[in-house]
């Protein structure tokens, strides 16, 4: 047995591997081809769960493409994060907040040559929001005018059986271009923030040869953003390259970057460490367990906060959930910050607020003592509410990566409180969803939030509005949505954050869900890569990218 | 081979002279029926390993019987402040990355670990030899239809069949399931999409031990089916089976893990080795003793059974006693 | 002989319809919307899900769409995937790596073991045997996860001997190490079961008869021995075939190969009918054609058996 020999020498090499693990350092050198077809810029990526359209992409890594490939009216920078007009030359508000007036930059063209003009946004926008078409992002142009005719909503909610009425239009009203580069959007309600929203990637514009051929659009997507579709292997890669004729300001620094998918964070990064690839947008918990990736990656380490949040939703339409009594001592007995040294060992941050850091409106501990751990005042609060009965379930999908922090959770609840509490895992994510959809949870089940804007209100108002496209828990407060209207109607910007932090606060006292952790980025790049920068909804902006100079 | 040419009958179809002799004659029964198991038996008691293996057996049962006398501490008790921190004199194996104390819960998972290992073993080792038997034995149209059936569900991922399988056994149940039926589930699961493997190597086993000169006498003798198959075939085809059964057994613990990672097999408060070694997935260069402990256990709980096998296996063959 | 080969390859057709009806039917019968889940924590617009049910015949019932499928699949198509990708085009890439990585597994697997197998059983008991039995079990109880990382990070990321994961058309050098490590669970047991088999043997007629007649020890093992002591190692290489291609999962993620292990796994939980049930079919084709090979494999291994 070949292995029977090696296992000694390897045991030993293994405990001085481990020591020396310090010094991994990649070995990909940097030539003249380095950034170019021929050599390019290996991105880790995980395969993306739809085809490749803007309005009908939401999770991580789809949009890590789109992004590149689009530059839409309002784009984010990726350091901050803040928003800045981008392929509008102007976004002019009316005085009551309800109508805008969009000019484009002139001379911008697609990948195929195509001109952008206002009718690629609006007929694009159009074709996301129309009911028929089941886009996923329809919900973005909800606060759109003549949104409820091309999208009807259902009478009897999602869970109903009553079907939803046909849409009686296959336009929104709020849209009139005006000429090729100017066009107006009226709004349902006023809505200080909706030019920040205008950065999400749904709000692309399409270029006429998606709308004739929309299966063959989706295996090479043109847009008109700084980077163009080269070439895809399905499960595999997909490459990008750099378009020469892009107007913008943000132009791609290197010629060619290749997404090449991996199953598994781990293997990514040892390749990230013998130079087999470049950039890693997530490191793998195995890594972060006592910073071990800072110490072997070194300069190479990229931290910074995100947008990504994760709590445990009530099911409110449940009898025994109503006392917000229990539910804040509930709260109070998760020992949040343990959780994230054992389970993340200190890789994530515990949440004390109702958003993620780094977004506009963002004020730490807003949620307060109901979201810290004490013990004492748990049980106190656990009495008034007249103690629990039976089991508490906490539930969460299995196929994900999250059995751990809830497991960590059901402990702490269990052993502050002394009520039987019980980990409930759901197969698939699919089957999950689905019991969230049709209220059919009987106990906690975790929830998780990555923000689709820089601003708190992605926070806020999908989430806990009466009927929001999103609210799982089935909140429902007045003074709540009272705020959110108030705050949606401000005078401007600065205003409308004073107000929606207010709408937080109705949160705090009601506690329809426990905020546990915000999930900070980090991630990784090699020695050939000089530059490269994550923005907080983790994906990494492509035209940050520039290559190292090369070693003589 | 003096009798190659007799032997050129087909595998797949029974000849008639066989039906028709054994039709004939009226069985005769051996003289000095001591049994081929009793034997067995006897033989066992003075073997140094079934005595060696009998022992490792006996204390991991006790242990799975009475974990409580072995360890005092509660395997679920969370104390985060302690979490991966390594053996020491208050925790003998360390804790784990929730502070949950390995000692306590290796032993307290020894009881589902061994339930699940033995009985999905036995199930589909059982299955499996009896249709194996069957198909090698009979041949022709059987043979072809049970060995199709087979093929079908070795092709089955495992994955799905379980998903599938388990859902519908956990259809309608509000809240969790509870423990007794959620180790019968995983053990029936297991059986069920197990038993190919064990066919397939009981059916080339009888297959081979059909064309001996021995089976060929009992034949002529007249001995009914059932009795070829269980003295004659069985005892002659049962090594390699045995061998794969006291290997699966190491691979069913392990996949009792896999069940539970999907979400459809043993849950909290129940602890098992396959789960604590799952667990130590993300932590193997930070925390090894969370691999280390339970993998040992499991080695150990495997070894006892391959000499268990060994022993057994040598007693039953009569060309070796 | 010809015949049976010839009424065995006929098996398949209802074999064929029969597994992907299994197959098809039992993804099927997963719980859950598949399009529920495909929006992350969002929740899906119900106009969505309700789009993509019908877009792939999920609200009509099991036996039409079934016929559906199999319809499309005897003119050739494969159907596509929910995010409209040609099964097709999944299937030509994977299965050849797949194919490779198996067969690689199964002669690591089938050389290795056979060896220590039949060394351990010539030498008899002793430390040579406890020795292979030990670190066999070793690998059986240490999980593929820990086998395959270990090996990763001390060949591809400290020895840099190997790069820690596989192009994505690899060769048969690159393909060596998952190999092993995916080979190294049956290793166990085909050491186990070549020793047992050739013990069985030493003690039978033919070998004393071959001794007896004076036959060099190397001829009497070579031949006589080992031929018939190969049966149901052979058998189980057999089945085992089908076992690495279809449940290489761990090994394929861990060295990033893309397989169909990992395929078929994502698709199970996706509930992508198509996918599954087109990857398996083939999958039990294999099954059929490997246990083909083995039964015929039995008449040349051992000369009493004979198929009419």
């Amino acid at each position: 047995m070949r292995r029977t020999r090696m296992a000694a020498p390897v045991a030993a090499t293994l405990s001085v591997a481990l020591l020396a693990a310090g010094c991994g350092g990649g070995s990909g050198g940097v030539t003249k081809k380095t950034g170019t077809l021929d050599d390019p810029i290996v991105v880790q990526w995980g395969e993306p769960e739809n085809p490749l359209v803007p309005t009908n992409t939401t999770e991580v890594n789809g949009g890590n493409v789109l992004d590149p490939l689009f530059t839409g009216l309002v784009e984010y920078e990726p350091k901050t994060f803040k928003p800045h007009n981008a392929m509008a030359k102007s976004i002019e508000p009316s005085p009551d907040k309800k109508t805008y007036t969009v000019e484009l930059k002139e001379g911008w063209k697609f990948h195929d040559g195509e001109e952008v003009t206002a009718d690629n946004f609006v007929r694009a926008w159009n074709y996301g929001a129309y009911a028929p078409n089941g886009q996923l992002t329809a919900s973005f142009f909800s606060k759109i005018q003549g949104y409820d005719e091309v999208h009807p909503s259902d009478p009897d909610g999602d869970s109903g059986p009553k079907e939803p009425p046909k849409p009686t239009a296959e336009k929104m009203s709020g849209l009139k271009v005006v000429d090729d580069h100017t066009f107006t959007i009226t709004l349902e309600n006023p809505f200080t923030i909706f030019p920040t929203t205008l950065g999400y990637s749904a709000f692309a514009p399409m270029p006429d040869v998606f709308f004739e051929d929309k299966a063959k659009y989706e295996k090479t997507p043109i847009g008109n953003g700084p980077f163009k579709f080269e070439k895809r292997t399905p499960k595999q890669s997909l490459t990008v390259t750099s378009y020469d004729k892009y107007k913008g300001e943000d132009k791609a620094q290197v010629d060619a970057v290749k997404f090449k998918v991996y199953k598994k964070l781990t293997t990514a990064y040892q390749d990230l460490k013998s130079g087999n690839l470049d950039v890693q947008r997530q490191v793998p918990t195995s890594a972060l367990v006592g910073g071990r990736w800072k110490e072997e990656l070194g300069d190479n380490a990229i931290q910074r906060e995100g947008m990504l949040t994760a709590t445990l939703s009530f099911p409110l339409y449940k009898e025994k959930f109503q006392d917000p009594n229990l539910r804040k001592a509930i709260s109070m007995a998760v020992d949040r910050e343990s959780i994230m040294k054992s389970v993340f060992s200190g890789s994530r941050e515990a949440m004390h607020e109702w958003a993620a850091p780094s977004v506009d409106g963002f004020e730490a501990g807003r949620c307060g003592q109901w979201c810290t751990y004490d013990e004492a005042k748990a049980k106190e609060y656990l009495k008034k509410a007249g103690g629990f009965q039976g089991t508490l379930t906490i539930s969460s999908n299995a196929d994900g990566s999250h059995q751990e922090w809830v497991k960590a959770v059901a402990g702490s609840i269990r052993d502050t409180l002394g009520i039987k509490v019980a980990f409930q895992p759901v197969p698939t994510f699919s089957e999950f969803r689905e019991k969230i959809n049709s209220h059919k949870m009987t106990g906690l089940f975790r929830s998780g939030w990555v923000a689709d804007y820089p601003n708190i209100q992605t926070f806020l108002g999908p989430l806990y509005s009466t009927g929001g496209s999103s609210n799982d828990s089935g909140y429902s407060s007045p003074a709540f949505d009272k705020a959110m209207q108030q705050a949606s109607s401000a005078s401007s910007v600065k205003q409308a954050n004073e107000l929606y932090g207010q709408a937080a606060d109705v949160l705090s006292k009601d506690m329809p869900v426990i905020p546990i952790y915000s999930q900070p980025i980090q991630a990784g790049k090699s020695d050939r890569v000089a530059t490269a920068t994550m923005t907080p909804r983790r994906s990494l902006a492509l035209t940050t990218l520039t290559v190292a100079k090369p070693k003589e | 081979m003096t009798d190659s040419g007799e032997a050129r009958q087909s595998v797949l179809e029974p000849s008639a002279t066989t039906e028709e002799s054994e039709a004939g004659t009226a069985p005769r029964k051996t003289e000095k029926q001591r049994g081929l198991w009793g034997e067995a038996w006897r033989d066992l008691r003075r073997r140094p390993l079934f005595i060696a293996s009998a022992i490792l057996i006996a204390i991991l049962l006790v242990i799975a019987a009475f974990p409580g006398l072995f360890a005092s501490a509660d395997p679920n008790t969370q104390l985060l402040s302690k979490a991966r921190q390594d053996p020491s004199g208050e925790a003998w194996f360390g804790y784990d990355h929730l502070g949950r104390d390995i000692y306590a819960r290796v032993i307290h998972g020894a009881r589902a670990s061994i339930i699940v290992g033995v009985f999905s073993t036995l199930l589909a080792v059982l299955l499996g030899s009896l249709i194996g038997l069957v198909g090698g034995y009979f041949g022709g149209k059987t043979d072809s239809s049970l060995s199709r059936f087979a093929e079908i569900f070795l092709g089955l991922p495992f994955v799905l069949g379980a998903i599938v399988i388990l859902s519908t056994f956990n259809a309608g149940i509000e809240g969790n399931p509870g423990t007794v039926r959620v180790m019968t589930q995983v053990v029936v699961t297991i059986g069920i999409l197990a038993w190919p493997i064990s066919m397939r190597i009981m059916r080339s086993a009888a297959i081979t031990s059909k064309q001996q000169d021995y089976v060929k006498a009992a034949k002529a003798l007249g001995a009914s089916h059932g009795r070829i198959i269980f003295r004659h075939i069985l005892p002659n085809s049962v090594a390699p089976v045995m061998v794969y059964a006291t290997i699966a057994l190491g691979q069913f613990i392990g996949l009792e893990a896999t069940l539970s990672y999907l979400g459809l097999g043993l849950r909290a408060p129940v602890v098992s080795w396959g789960i604590m070694i799952s667990d130590s997935q993300n932590y193997l260069f930070s925390a090894p003793h969370m691999l280390l402990f339970p993998a040992m256990f499991l080695v150990i709980t495997v070894l006892a059974f391959v000499m268990l096998g060994d022993a057994v296996r040598d007693a039953l063959d009569p060309k070796q006693s | 002989m010809g015949r049976y080969i010839l009424r065995r390859l006929l098996q398949l057709i209802p074999v064929f319809i029969g597994t992907t009806f299994i197959i098809y039917a039992l993804v099927w019968a997963i719980p859950g919307n598949p399009f529920a889940g495909k929006c992350g924590s969002r929740g899906c617009p119900p106009t969505y899900i309700a789009e993509m049910t019908q877009q792939y015949n999920l609200d009509d019932p099991i036996y039409v769409s079934y016929f559906k499928y199999l319809g499309d699949l005897l003119t050739g198509n494969f159907g596509e995937t929910y995010s409209g990708i040609e099964v097709s085009t999944l299937i030509q890439n994977a299965y050849p790596v797949t194919l490779k990585l198996a067969l690689i597994a199964l002669v690591i697997e089938g050389v290795i073991g056979i060896s220590a197998g039949v060394l351990t059983a010539l030498r008899g008991k002793g430390f040579l045997d406890s020795l292979v039995l030990a670190s066999t079990l070793f690998l059986i109880a240490i999980p593929v996860f820990v086998t395959g990382f270990v090996l990763q990070y001390l060949l591809g990321v400290q020895l840099e001997w190997i790069d820690p994961s596989v192009s994505s058309d690899p060769g048969i050098g690159e393909l060596i190490l998952p190999g092993f490590v995916l080979g190294s669970l049956s290793m166990a047991y085909i050491s186990r079961l070549s020793r047992t088999s050739m013990l069985e043997n030493k003690s039978a007629d033919y070998i004393r008869t071959a001794t007896a007649k004076g036959l060099a020890p190397r001829r009497v093992v070579g031949i006589h021995m080992l031929r018939n002591s190969l049966i149901p190692v052979v058998t189980f290489l057999g089945t085992d075939l089908g076992a690495l291609m279809g449940g290489a999962i761990v090994t394929e993620g861990i060295f990033n190969i893309p397989g169909i292990g990992g395929l078929v796994y994502d698709a199970i939980l996706g509930q992508e009918g198509t996918t599954v049930t087109a990857v398996v079919a083939l999958l039990v084709m294999v099954y059929l054609l490997m246990n083909l090979l083995v039964d015929v494999l039995y008449a040349a291994l051992d000369p009493r058996i004979r198929y009419d």
